[in-house]
C-alpha cells in the first residue's frame, strides 16, 4: 500500500518506461475482420508491476505479443523511454524487455542443460562476456531465483519441476537485466503451494532491482496480490483502471463488477 | 443412510517398464455419502485424478488395483465382471465427467449422437428419436438450449460444451457423479454456470451426489459440504467445509489454505507464504509421514512411522502432532 502510494505521487514526476498509444490490433479483413485490440493506450512506470487483467479472448495476449514486437500493430504506437519500439533496433530493445510464458514445459529444447539454456541468453548482451564470468552470472542468477546451481547447472529439463522451470525462465530473463518484464500467465501451470514464492520472488525482484513487471492474467487473485495497477480488459478494450485496492474493493465498470462478483472467494458464499 | 460410494483401504499403482511402481494412491479410505458435495483436493500429481478413475471404473493399465476395495450399490466394484459393470453402474449408478472432458467430444458428430449412443447403451431397445427427445426434455427443464442436440462441438463456446458434456452424463439419473477439475479451463463467468448447473442437478435430484476433485479450494467453499485434502496419494485430513477451510488442522492443510491468492484485502496485507520444496516422487516416498520433508512443526515421530488416523465428530486428520 505505502508503495503504491509513493509510487502514485513519483509518477508525476517521473518519466513512463513504457508508453502504449492508442494501439489496435485487427486480425483479418472485410467480412472476417476481429479487432481484437482496440485503442488501448497505458503506461508502465520504471519499478511499477501492473497487471493486464481479462478473460479467454479479451485481447490481454495480443496486446503484449505486440508490446514484445511478436506481432506488429494495425494502428497506434507503443515507446519505450520515449522511443518508438519499432524503430529500435530488435536486439537492442529484447535486451531491456524480456517475458516468461504460460507454459515452462514447451519453453525448453530437452536437448539442451540448464547451462547451454543460460548460456544462449548472453548472445543477447553485445559485450563479450568470458567463460568463467558467465558462470558466475549465471550462478548469481539461479540463486536470486531460488534455484541451487550447483545441483541442477547440468541437468536436462526434463529432471525440473514445473516450478524449477519457471524459476528458470526468469533466471533467464534476469541474466539480460531487463527494464520490463512481461510475465504472461507464470504461474497458471504451477501448483498453488509454489506459485505464491514464484510471485513473492518477482515482487522482491521488482523492488530490488527497479525492475518494471506487466503480469498479463486472468486470475484476479494473483493481479490483485502482486500490482500497484490493474488494467481491467474486456473485448480487446481496456473498461477500466486504477490501484489495485480501489479497482477490487470499489469497482465502478459493469463488466468489472460481474468479474469480480463470478470469483470465488473465501469470505462470501455465492447465492446460486 | 447408506454410503452411496466407498473405498477401503484403496492401494492403485501406476507400472512402469521394468517393474518400477508409482505410488499413486496408496491406502486411501474415503465414502461418498447422500446428498452431499464431497471436494477432493490437492496439488497435482497428489492423486486425486487417480482416485476418481478408480472409484469410476476408468482405469486401464498401466494403472493397476493393488489392494482395498470399492463398494457401491451393493456391488463390490472391483471385482465386478466388467459387462455386469457396464450395465449396472457405469453411467446408470457412477456418471464420470473427466479432466478435460469437453475437449473429448467427437467434433465429426453433432452432439446428439453422444446423447443416443449413451441411452441405447443401456435401452438398447431405445430408437434414436426417443433418445433425443429424452436428451432434449432435459435440456429444456435445466434451461439449456435445446439447439446444442444439433450443434457440433466446435460450434459451442467452452463453457457451453462443459455444460452439454454434464447433462448428457446425467441423463440416466445416476446417484453418483465424479467431476475432475470440471471447470478448471473455463472463464470465471461459464465456471459460474456450470457450478450452478451442477447444483441445479442436485436441487432437482437428479443426482444425489457430487465428488467434485479440484486444486481450487476457494470454489470448494462455495460448493462443498466435506473436503477431503490429499498430499501425495495419502489422505491428510478430511472435514466439513467449514472445518477444512476456516480452520484447518493438518500443517499440509494449513500450508495450503494461506498460500491461496483470492482477491481479499486479508490477501494483500499480508505476505502470503507458500511451501518450501516439491512433493516427492511417489516412486519412492519417504517414510513416515509424507509431508514430513517439507513440514514446519515435524517432530522426530514423523520421520519415522505412519501417522495413524485421529477422528473427532466430522473430522478425520492423520499427522502427528495430534495424537
Amino acid at each position: 500500500m505505502v508503495l503504491a502510494n509513493a509510487l502514485n505521487n513519483s509518477k508525476k514526476q517521473r518519466q513512463p518506461l513504457l508508453q502504449v498509444e492508442n494501439l489496435t490490433k485487427v486480425f483479418g479483413s472485410g467480412k472476417h475482420e476481429v479487432v481484437a485490440v482496440e485503442d488501448v493506450s497505458f503506461e508502465i512506470y520504471p519499478g511499477e508491476i501492473i497487471s493486464l487483467l481479462g478473460e479467454s479472448g479479451s485481447g490481454k495476449t495480443t496486446t503484449a505479443r505486440m508490446i514484445l514486437r511478436l506481432s506488429q500493430p494495425t494502428r497506434g504506437r507503443i515507446l519505450f523511454n520515449g522511443r518508438d519500439i519499432q524503430t529500435m533496433k530488435g536486439i537492442d530493445y529484447w535486451r531491456q524487455v524480456q517475458a516468461i510464458f504460460q507454459d515452462p514445459f514447451s519453453s525448453f529444447n530437452s536437448f539442451y542443460s540448464v547451462h547451454s539454456f543460460l548460456s544462449k541468453a548472453f548472445r543477447l548482451k553485445g559485450n563479450h562476456v568470458s567463460k568463467a564470468q558467465q558462470r558466475a552470472l549465471m550462478e548469481e542468477s539461479m540463486e536470486k531465483v531460488g534455484l541451487n546451481a550447483e545441483e541442477l547447472l547440468f541437468k536436462r529439463p526434463h529432471e525440473l519441476s514445473g516450478g524449477q522451470r519457471q524459476r528458470l525462465m526468469i533466471a533467464r530473463a534476469l541474466l539480460i537485466s531487463p527494464e520490463l518484464l512481461i510475465a504472461d500467465e507464470p504461474t497458471s501451470m504451477i501448483d498453488a503451494s509454489s506459485r505464491v514464492g514464484i510471485l513473492n520472488m518477482l515482487m522482491e525482484l521488482s523492488r530490488d532491482l527497479g525492475m518494471s513487471i506487466m503480469f498479463i492474467t486472468h486470475d484476479i487473485g494473483l493481479a490483485y496480490y502482486t500490482s500497484d495497477r490493474l488494467l481491467i480488459m474486456n473485448k480487446g478494450r481496456i473498461v477500466e483502471r486504477g490501484p489495485s485496492v480501489e479497482v477490487v474493493e470499489n469497482p465502478t465498470n459493469e463488466y468489472t463488477r460481474r468479474l469480480l462478483a463470478d470469483v470465488p472467494t473465501l469470505s462470501k458464499k455465492w447465492a446460486l | 443412510m447408506k454410503n452411496l460410494l466407498e473405498a477401503q483401504n484403496l492401494k492403485a499403482y501406476y507400472r512402469l517398464v521394468g517393474g518400477t511402481q508409482i505410488k499413486a494412491v496408496d491406502g486411501v479410505t474415503l465414502e461418498l455419502r447422500p446428498n452431499e458435495v464431497l471436494g477432493i483436493a490437492g496439488e497435482s500429481g497428489c492423486g486425486k485424478s487417480t482416485l476418481a478413475a478408480v472409484v469410476s471404473l476408468t482405469h486401464n493399465p498401466p494403472l493397476n488395483v493393488v489392494d482395498g476395495q470399492v463398494t457401491a450399490n451393493g456391488f463390490d466394484l472391483l471385482t465386478l465382471p466388467k459387462e455386469e459393470a457396464r450395465r449396472e453402474i457405469k453411467g446408470k449408478y457412477i456418471s464420470v465427467v473427466p479432466q478435460g472432458a469437453m475437449n473429448a467430444l467427437n467434433p465429426t458428430t453433432r452432439i446428439q449422437s453422444f446423447a443416443i449412443d449413451m441411452l441405447r447403451e443401456h435401452h438398447p431397445e431405445m430408437t434414436k428419436q426417443e433418445a433425443i427427445n429424452l436428451a432434449r426434455a432435459r435440456l429444456q427443464e435445466l434451461s439449456l438450449p435445446e439447439r446444442v442436440l444439433t450443434s457440433y462441438p466446435h460450434e459451442l463456446s467452452g463453457g457451453m460444451r462443459q455444460r452439454t458434456v454434464i447433462v448428457l452424463s446425467t441423463l440416466l439419473n445416476p446417484r453418483v457423479l465424479i467431476a475432475d477439475e470440471p471447470t478448471s479451463a473455463l472463464d470465471v463467468s461459464s465456471q459460474k454456470a456450470v457450478i450452478r448447473l451442477l447444483m441445479t442437478l442436485l436441487d432437482e435430484q437428479i443426482i444425489s451426489s457430487i465428488a467434485f476433485i479440484t486444486h481450487e479450494l476457494p470454489l470448494l467453499r462455495q460448493v462443498a459440504d466435506r473436503i477431503a485434502i490429499m498430499y501425495a496419494g495419502k489422505l491428510v485430513e478430511v472435514g466439513t467445509m467449514e472445518e477444512i477451510i476456516f480452520q484447518p488442522q493438518h500443517p499440509y492443510t494449513r500450508a495450503l489454505m494461506g498460500s491461496m491468492l483470492v482477491p481479499e484485502r486479508q490477501v494483500r496485507e499480508r505476505r502470503v507464504e507458500g511451501i518450501p520444496g516439491v512433493p516427492p516422487d511417489l516412486k519412492d516416498p519417504p517414510a513416515g509421514c509424507r509431508f514430513h520433508p517439507r513440514c514446519a512443526q515435524r517432530i522426530d515421530w514423523c520421520t519415522q512411522e505412519e501417522p495413524p488416523s485421529k477422528t473427532v465428530g466430522d473430522r478425520t486428520i492423520w499427522c502427528w502432532l495430534m495424537h
